[in-house]
C-alpha cells in the first residue's frame, strides 16, 4: 500500500545543472593525472574509466527520476485521475519516456566509445575519444532539459497536494461556489481554508480531519462546481469532479437557500441533477446553509418544490441501503455556519450515515465472518421487572456531609504560624500529630547516642526479658568461675636469679646490637683480622676488665699477653717463651739490668715507631714500594706552586682560538657574510 | 544521627570525623581517620593488619561470639516511641556494656592463662644455659650459686706487682 506522500520525491535537476554536477563529479572522483609516457594500456584504462564513470552517474540520476515519479496506472484511480486532471497524463508519460530514452542512449554511447577506446593508440587519440563520448552524453541531456524542467514543476506541485487517504472514512463537501463549504470545514476541523466573498476562493482540494465516536474522518473541501457541460469544465472544477467520482465518501451537497452566493436555488438544483450520477452508492445529505439569512420555511413554493425533489433523490440513496424512509432528518438538514447553528448536527449525521454504510458493506463481505466470531457483547438479561436503583448507606452519606463541613472549618499550619509571630519567630512543633500510647510523651527528647553506642540499635520490646536472662547467665557464670579460679602460684625466681637473668639479657642484647652494627657496615669495611687492630680496641686492659667481670683473675693473662707482644720483645724472642702460669715471671733472657731497663724504656717510648717505608699491617698498603709512592704523592700535593712571572687566573686566556660554534653553522634568518 | 563503624579498623566514627567513600556499585566505605583510608587505598586487607579489630577477632585475640552482642543489632523498622521502653533501654545499655566488658576481660585472662608458667620455664632454661655470659664456668664450678662476680682489681696495680717480682 503506497503512501500517497509525494513529498519524498527527490529534486529533479535542471538539464544544465545535471551536466555540471556529473562532469564535476567525474573530474573529482577519477584520477586526473596522466602523462603520455605511460603504458598504452594504462592510458586506455584511464580514459575508459572516465567514460564509464560518467555513464554510470547519468544512469543513476535518471533512474532515480523515473523510479520516484509515480506511475499513473499503479496508483489509486483517484490520484491517477487527479494527476491527469492537473498535469495531463499524456504529457507526464511522455516526459518520463523521454528521460528513459535518454538513459538508454547514454548507455549506448558509453558502450560504443569504450569499444573504440580499446584500440586507441596514443594519449591524444584516447583523450579525444573520451571528450567526444562525454560531449555526446551531455548533448543528450541538453535535449531533454525541457522534460526535466516540466518534471520538476510537477514534482513541486505534487509535493503540495493534500494527503488524502482514498480508503478511509471521508466526507466530501460539494456545491456551487460561495455557498459556505470552506466555512463549514473550518468550523468542524482545524483546517484553515480561505473564506472570501468572491467565487473560486478555494482552487484545490483541502483536507481536514475530525473525530466522531472515537474514529477519524477526513473532510474534503472542494472548489465550487458550476453547471456546465462536462467538456467545458476547467481544471479546478475537474478536481472536485474527480474527488466525487473516485472517493467512497459521504457527500454533503451544500445549498444556499438565501441566494447570497449569487446563484438561485433553481441553478443549484439544476447542478444537482446534472451530477447526481456521481452520487451513486454514496450516502448523500442535502445541507441548506445560511439559514440565518433565509429560514427553510420561508422559501417560496417553487424553491420548496425543487428542494423536495432533491430530497427525494437523496432518499433514494438512503433506500438503496435498505434504510429507514421515516428518517427524514438524515437527508435534509439546515444549518448556519455564521451562527454555528446546526453545524454539529450536520457533521454527526454525515458521520453516522457513512459509518452505517461502511459497516453494512463490511458485514456483507466475506472477510467479516472471520472477525464476527471473535467479538460478542454480553448483556445480562433481566430476571424480572423489578427495578433496582443505587443504594448508598446512610453512614456514608453522613460522613460525606461531615467531611465537606470539616474542610471549611480546618485551620492550616500557615495560619497558626502567622498568628504566633510569623516565620522567624514561631517554630512549628512537628511532633504535634504523633500517635503515641500516651499523649504526654509527645514532646519527649530521646537521646540517640549513649557511650559510643546507638540507642536505636538496642530498642527492643522484649529487652527487659532478655536482660533478665543475661543477668541470670552472668550470675551462673560468676559462680562457676569462683570454683574454677585457682591462682597458679607456681615457682618464682629468687632475687638473685632475677638479677642474673637481667644481666644475661643485657649482655645478650649488647651482643646482638654489636653484631647488627657490624653486619650493616660489613660491605663498606675491609675485613682485617683482629690482631691488626687499628682502633686500638683490643687492649689488655679491656681484656682484663672483661675477665674480671666474669669473675676470673686477669693478672696472669695480662702478663702473658704483655710478654708476648711484639713491641716489647721483637719477633725472635717468641720461641723461647715458656708457659709459666704463675704470677711471678722470671725473665732469663735479659741478665743485664741496664739492658732490661733500656729495652723496657725503648719499648715503652718507641713502641710504635717504624722506618717510613715499613708497612704497618693495618694501614692498607700492599708493599713498601706502594707506601713510598703514596708518601711522595702526599708531599708533592702540599708543595707550593711556583708562579713567578707566569700568568695567573686573572690574566686573560683564550682557551680555544677557533671555537666551532662561532665558525660554523647557518643562521636562521639572514646571510652568513660575517663571522 | 548514627555512629558508624570504620570499615578498616572497626572503631566508632563520631560526627565530624573521617571520610566516606562510595564505590560505583553503591557500596559505602566509612573510615575513621586518614590512616585507615590510606591503608584501604593501598588495598590492604584488614584481616591481615595486626592492629585492626577484624584481625583480632579472626585470630581469636578478642571475644567473637557472645550473647551481649545480640543486643546491639541494626534494626531497620523504627519502633513507635514509648517512654518506659526508652528508659529501660538506656539503663539496659549500661548493664549490658558492663557485662560485656567483664566477659572480654575474662576472655583475655583465659588467653593469658599459661603465660606465667611458660615464662618461668623459659627463664630457668635461659639461666641454666647462658650463665656463662656473666660468670665464667671455672668460677661457677667453685661457687655454684648464682651470685654475680664483682669487678676485680685494676690492671695498673698488677704491673707494680710484676715489677717487684722482676726486681727480685
Amino acid at each position: 500500500m503506497v503512501q500517497y506522500n509525494f513529498k519524498k520525491i527527490t529534486v529533479v535537476p535542471n538539464g544544465k545543472d545535471l551536466i555540471d554536477i556529473i562532469l564535476s563529479r567525474t573530474q573529482r572522483q577519477t584520477p586526473t593525472v596522466v602523462h603520455k609516457g605511460y603504458a598504452i594500456s594504462r592510458l586506455r584504462q584511464f580514459y575508459m574509466r572516465k567514460v564509464k564513470y560518467t555513464q554510470q552517474n547519468f544512469h543513476e540520476k535518471l533512474s532515480g527520476v523515473i523510479d520516484e515519479f509515480p506511475r499513473l496506472d499503479d496508483i489509486h484511480p483517484f490520484y491517477g485521475d487527479l494527476l491527469h486532471v492537473l498535469y495531463n497524463k499524456d504529457h507526464y508519460k511522455l516526459a518520463l519516456g523521454q528521460v528513459n530514452t535518454a538513459r538508454n542512449l547514454i548507455s549506448k554511447i558509453a558502450k560504443d566509445y569504450v569499444k573504440l577506446l580499446k584500440y586507441g593508440d596514443s594519449l591524444y587519440r584516447c583523450k579525444s575519444l573520451k571528450v567526444a563520448a562525454l560531449g555526446r552524453m551531455c548533448t543528450v541531456i541538453k535535449r531533454i532539459s525541457p522534460s526535466l524542467a516540466y518534471l520538476e514543476q510537477i514534482r513541486q506541485h505534487m509535493a503540495r497536494l493534500p494527503s488524502i487517504d482514498p480508503n478511509t472514512r471521508t466526507i466530501l463537501i460539494c456545491g456551487y461556489p460561495n455557498v459556505g463549504k470552506s466555512s463549514f470545514i473550518n468550523k468542524i476541523t482545524r483546517a484553515d481554508v480561505d473564506v472570501q466573498p468572491y467565487a473560486f476562493t478555494t482552487k484545490s482540494l483541502f483536507v481536514g480531519r475530525t473525530d466522531y465516536k472515537y474514529l477519524r474522518y477526513q473532510v474534503i473541501d472542494t472548489p465550487g462546481i458550476l453547471d456546465r457541460p462536462f467538456e467545458d469544465r476547467n481544471i479546478i472544477e475537474m478536481c472536485s469532479i474527480t474527488a466525487l467520482a473516485h472517493l467512497r465518501a459521504a457527500i454533503l451537497f451544500f445549498l444556499d437557500i438565501s441566494g447570497s452566493c449569487g446563484y438561485s436555488i433553481a441553478q443549484q438544483a439544476a447542478l444537482f441533477h446534472s451530477i447526481k450520477s456521481l452520487f451513486m452508492n454514496k450516502p448523500l445529505i442535502i445541507v441548506c446553509n445560511k439559514t440565518d439569512l433565509q429560514p427553510l420555511e420561508g422559501l417560496s413554493e417553487e424553491d420548496m418544490k425543487l428542494v423536495m425533489e432533491m430530497k427525494a433523490e437523496a432518499m433514494k440513496t438512503v433506500l438503496g441501503q435498505g434504510g429507514e424512509p421515516a428518517n427524514n432528518e438524515g437527508v435534509l438538514l439546515t444549518m448556519s455556519t455564521l451562527m454555528e447553528d446546526g453545524v454539529i448536527a450536520v457533521k454527526n449525521a454525515a458521520c453516522e450515515r457513512l459509518l452505517d454504510q461502511r459497516v453494512e458493506i463490511k458485514m456483507k463481505s466475506k472477510k467479516i465472518n472471520d472477525c464476527l466470531n471473535r467479538f460478542h457483547v454480553a448483556m445480562p438479561k433481566p430476571r424480572d421487572q423489578k427495578e433496582r436503583p443505587l443504594c448508598i448507606p446512610q453512614a456514608v452519606l453522613e460522613a460525606r456531609a461531615k467531611e465537606a463541613a470539616e474542610k471549611e472549618k480546618r485551620k492550616t499550619e500557615k495560619e497558626l504560624e502567622n498568628e504566633n509571630g510569623g516565620a522567624g519567630v514561631y517554630s512549628a512543633s512537628l511532633k504535634k500529630h504523633y500517635i503515641l500510647a500516651n499523649d504526654e510523651w509527645k514532646e519527649d527528647i530521646m537521646p540517640e547516642i549513649l557511650d559510643g553506642h546507638n540507642v536505636a540499635d538496642f530498642i527492643d520490646p522484649d529487652i527487659l526479658v532478655r536482660l533478665e536472662e543475661l543477668e541470670q547467665e552472668e550470675g551462673l557464670r560468676q559462680a562457676e568461675d569462683m570454683d574454677d579460679d585457682f591462682e597458679m602460684d607456681g615457682e618464682e625466681l629468687t632475687a638473685e636469679e632475677k638479677e642474673a637473668l637481667t644481666e644475661i639479657r643485657k649482655k645478650k642484647s649488647l651482643l646482638i646490637q654489636q653484631h647488627r652494627i657490624k653486619k650493616s657496615t660489613a660491605e663498606s669495611r675491609s675485613i682485617v683480622p683482629r690482631k691488626f687492630d687499628k682502633d686500638k680496641q683490643f687492649t689488655s686492659e679491656r681484656m682484663g676488665r672483661q675477665l674480671s667481670a666474669l669473675g676470673l683473675d686477669p693478672s696472669l693473662a695480662i702478663k702473658r699477653a704483655r710478654s708476648r707482644s711484639l713491641s716489647r720483645k721483637g719477633r725472635k724472642r717468641e720461641r723461647s717463651r715458656g708457659d709459666h702460669g704463675d704470677a711471678m715471671d722470671v725473665d732469663m733472657d735479659t741478665p743485664n739490668k741496664k739492658l732490661r731497663v733500656m729495652s723496657r724504656s725503648l719499648s715503652q717510648s718507641r713502641s710504635r715507631s717504624r722506618p717510613p717505608s715499613e708497612v704497618a699491617p693495618g694501614e692498607g698498603f700492599r708493599d713498601s714500594a706502594q707506601k713510598v709512592k703514596a708518601i711522595k704523592l702526599g708531599k708533592k700535593s702540599v708543595k707550593k706552586r711556583n708562579k713567578d712571572a707566569r700568568k695567573g687566573e686573572a690574566d686573560r686566556v683564550i682557551p680555544s682560538l677557533k671555537p666551532k660554534h662561532l665558525f660554523s653553522g647557518k643562521r636562521s634568518i639572514g646571510k652568513t657574510k660575517r663571522r | 544521627m548514627r555512629l558508624e563503624k570504620c570499615w578498616f579498623c572497626s572503631s566508632t566514627i563520631y560526627p565530624g570525623h573521617g571520610i566516606q567513600f562510595v564505590r560505583n556499585d553503591a557500596k559505602i566505605f566509612r573510615f575513621c581517620r586518614s590512616k585507615c583510608h590510606k591503608n584501604f587505598k593501598m588495598k590492604r586487607n584488614p584481616r591481615k593488619v595486626k592492629w585492626t579489630k577484624a584481625y583480632r577477632r579472626l585470630h581469636g585475640k578478642d571475644m567473637t561470639q557472645d550473647s551481649t552482642f545480640e543486643f546491639e543489632r541494626k534494626r531497620n523498622r523504627p519502633e513507635r516511641y514509648d517512654r518506659n521502653l526508652a528508659e529501660t533501654t538506656l539503663k539496659a545499655i549500661k548493664k549490658i556494656t558492663k557485662v560485656r566488658v567483664e566477659r572480654e576481660a575474662k576472655h583475655h585472662a583465659l588467653r593469658m592463662k599459661g603465660k606465667k608458667a611458660k615464662d618461668h620455664k623459659e627463664a630457668v632454661k635461659e639461666l641454666e644455659q647462658s650463665i656463662h655470659l656473666v660468670k665464667a664456668p671455672a668460677v661457677f664450678q667453685q661457687d655454684p650459686t648464682l651470685t654475680l662476680p664483682k669487678m676485680q682489681v685494676k690492671v695498673s696495680q698488677k704491673q707494680s706487682e710484676e715489677n717487684n717480682a722482676m726486681e727480685e
